[in-house]
């Protein structure tokens, strides 16, 4: 009897956040896949039509390859941005983690306050015009650096924590002066908790809307989600491509979650409980 | 007897106690230099921008040359109604989200960490929104809350409550993208939900057993009181971010109807796209000071519940 009444406890939970949280991806992938009469009704129908390669091609060459151009932009700019980010916050946060002093402590407070402070738009750009970066993707990557840095910082520090010191010391021993010591000793070891940083920060970099927005104004140098959100505009009688769209920019985070799905919620977890 | 230095250095010779030669060579193996790339990206892009906010809001500014206004933007941001709105909505939009979203990932952190099968599957599900992209999920939203055709009008058509226009009325369009906020966001609340839940010792379930405790025992005096690290995670996490959102809301409604939905991000950016910069700048800086005047605060107050309990 109790196992019954489990059971049933059971299914109606899972059906519940089956239907609450699937079917509205289960809605994109329908309605992108459907052709433009049908997908006008936005309902749940079963597809009449299966036009995917024709709907796939026309989101690809639409604007002129606009799509195309975007998805180049954000690869370089998340590759990129992640990358400068896992030297240089790694880099910081050895130090942060063994040199204890002022200067450490304003480091600290620094990476503190980074995690808390809305980073001030227009003079952001006002700066990046002064320095000849305005609306390139080196000043757009910078940016990123800049705002993700204190999250990676406080994920480094923790890890390095855990590493005991007498290993820096055996390498001074051998003659490793500061920077040889981190990288040839210390980064190596720093392989689980950077799969986690680039993970995370590649999740969050591609999906970012409001800073290309503000830094990157213009088609030339446009990244997938503000692509997608000027296609809003521009499909709003073809819902079967706006969907396609939103489909296509799903699937970069949809693999790193089926393949890395333990490491990118332990990332996020530690962050947040250790900020 | 007295040989406090075991290891390599134990030849004759003064042996170097924690006095200026090992910290010399601490310093040497720390050097400062390696902040210096992460510094200067983050003192240029970050600082130096913030810093010069607190002038440019006192000033009327075309990127290229501004002249200084005193207080005058915030006065209009204070006394504009279209400006000034902006400050309940945000605040009732930082509330209600980080609310729910303890509320909410409680419950499911709860219920994904009992012995409950398909747990895995239920994890993923719930946590995957938060991997997807913003905009995304607003326009998705939006298209399920349109007031014909809408899945969410037709739902609760067959339960035969009577749907609205969500997004257009200007008395439901911050509630809906709020609950489509806690909907993206729910999914991180609950990992770390199930985190602070897994981590709680096991003695203490069967110390209730024995006293004779049911499930709301174990929910109101362990569970409850010993998941507050999590607690307080969420609450900063999501007020913050609350304080600071923007994506949603410019992709559903764009502040309207009207500006009913506006928030200070999203006031920030029509100011930005109308060409007043100092005037956005200014709610950039109320922003700053509101964020920090309620996260510090916060921080502080939770934090000692933290150790008290």
């Amino acid at each position: 009897m109790r196992a019954l009444r489990r059971l049933g406890a059971e299914s109606v939970t899972l059906v519940l956040a089956t239907v609450i949280f699937l079917v509205p991806f289960a809605f994109m992938l329908l309605t992108a896949v459907k052709d433009q009469t049908q997908a006008t009704d936005l309902d749940f129908a079963w597809p009449t039509d299966w036009p995917i390669v024709a709907n796939f091609v026309a989101v690809v060459e639409a604007r002129d390859y606009v799509l195309l151009r975007a998805y180049v932009n954000s690869t370089v700019i998340t590759v990129a941005s992640v990358a400068l980010l896992v030297v240089f916050a790694s880099m910081a946060a050895f130090v942060l983690q063994r040199r204890p002093g002022r200067v450490s402590r304003l480091a600290g407070f620094l990476v503190l306050s980074g995690l808390i402070i809305p980073p001030a738009v227009v003079p952001t750009i006002w700066l990046l015009q002064a320095l000849g970066l305005f609306k390139t993707l080196p000043g757009m990557i910078l940016a990123e650096v800049s705002f993700h840095l204190s999250f990676a910082m406080l994920l480094f520090r923790a890890f390095i924590a855990a590493i005991p010191r007498e290993l820096d010391e055996a390498a001074q021993i051998d003659g490793c002066g500061g920077f040889r010591l981190f990288f040839r000793v210390i980064f190596p070891l720093l392989r689980p908790v950077t799969i986690t940083v680039i993970l995370v920060s590649s999740v969050n970099i591609f999906n970012d809307f409001v800073n290309p927005l503000y830094l990157l104004p213009g088609d030339e140098n446009a990244t997938v989600q503000v692509t997608l959100y000027n296609f809003q505009s521009q499909y709003n009688t073809q819902w079967n491509l706006l969907f396609m769209d939103i489909v296509l920019i799903t699937i970069p985070p949809l693999l790193l979650f089926i393949f890395f799905n333990r490491k990118i919620v332990a990332g996020m977890t530690a962050g947040a409980v250790k900020g | 007897m007295t040989r406090q230095h075991v290891g390599p250095r134990t030849g004759p010779g003064p042996v170097p106690g924690p006095g200026r030669a090992s910290r010399r060579r601490r310093d040497a193996a720390y050097p400062y230099a390696l902040y210096l790339p992460a510094a200067v990206v983050f003192g240029v892009i970050f600082l130096v921008p913030t810093a010069m906010a607190f002038y440019f809001a006192l000033t009327r500014w075309t990127l290229f040359d501004s002249t200084f206004v005193g207080l005058d933007n915030f006065r209009d941001f204070l006394a504009e109604q279209n400006l000034s709105i902006g400050f309940g909505n945000t605040l009732f939009y930082a509330v209600l989200t980080s609310g729910l979203k303890v509320v909410l990932g409680l419950l499911l952190g709860v219920l994904l960490t009992s012995r409950l099968r398909l747990r895995g599957f239920l994890r993923s599900v719930v946590f995957f929104p938060t991997l997807v992209s913003t905009v995304a999920v607003g326009i998705t939203f939006s298209m399920l809350l349109k007031p014909d055709t809408g899945l969410v009008n037709e739902a609760l058509a067959v339960v035969g409550v009577d749907g609205r226009d969500w997004l257009g009325d200007a008395s439901t369009a911050l509630l809906s993208v709020a609950l489509v906020d806690v909907w993206k966001g729910v999914g991180l609340a609950t990992v770390i939900y199930i985190a602070g839940i897994m981590s709680i010792p096991t003695e203490y379930y069967q110390a209730v057993a024995v006293d004779g405790g049911g499930a709301w025992h174990r929910f109101r005096h362990i569970t409850l009181p010993l998941s507050w690290p999590a607690t307080y995670s969420v609450i900063i996490l999501s007020f913050i971010g609350g304080l600071r959102s923007f994506d949603l809301i410019w992709t559903m409604t764009r502040g309207g109807p009207g500006f009913t939905s506006d928030t200070i991000a999203s006031i920030i950016y029509k100011q930005y796209q109308a060409g007043f910069f100092g005037l956005s700048t200014a709610g950039n800086v109320l922003l700053f000071l509101i964020v920090t005047v309620i996260a510090v605060p916060l921080n502080h107050f939770l934090g000692k519940r933290q150790v008290a309990v």
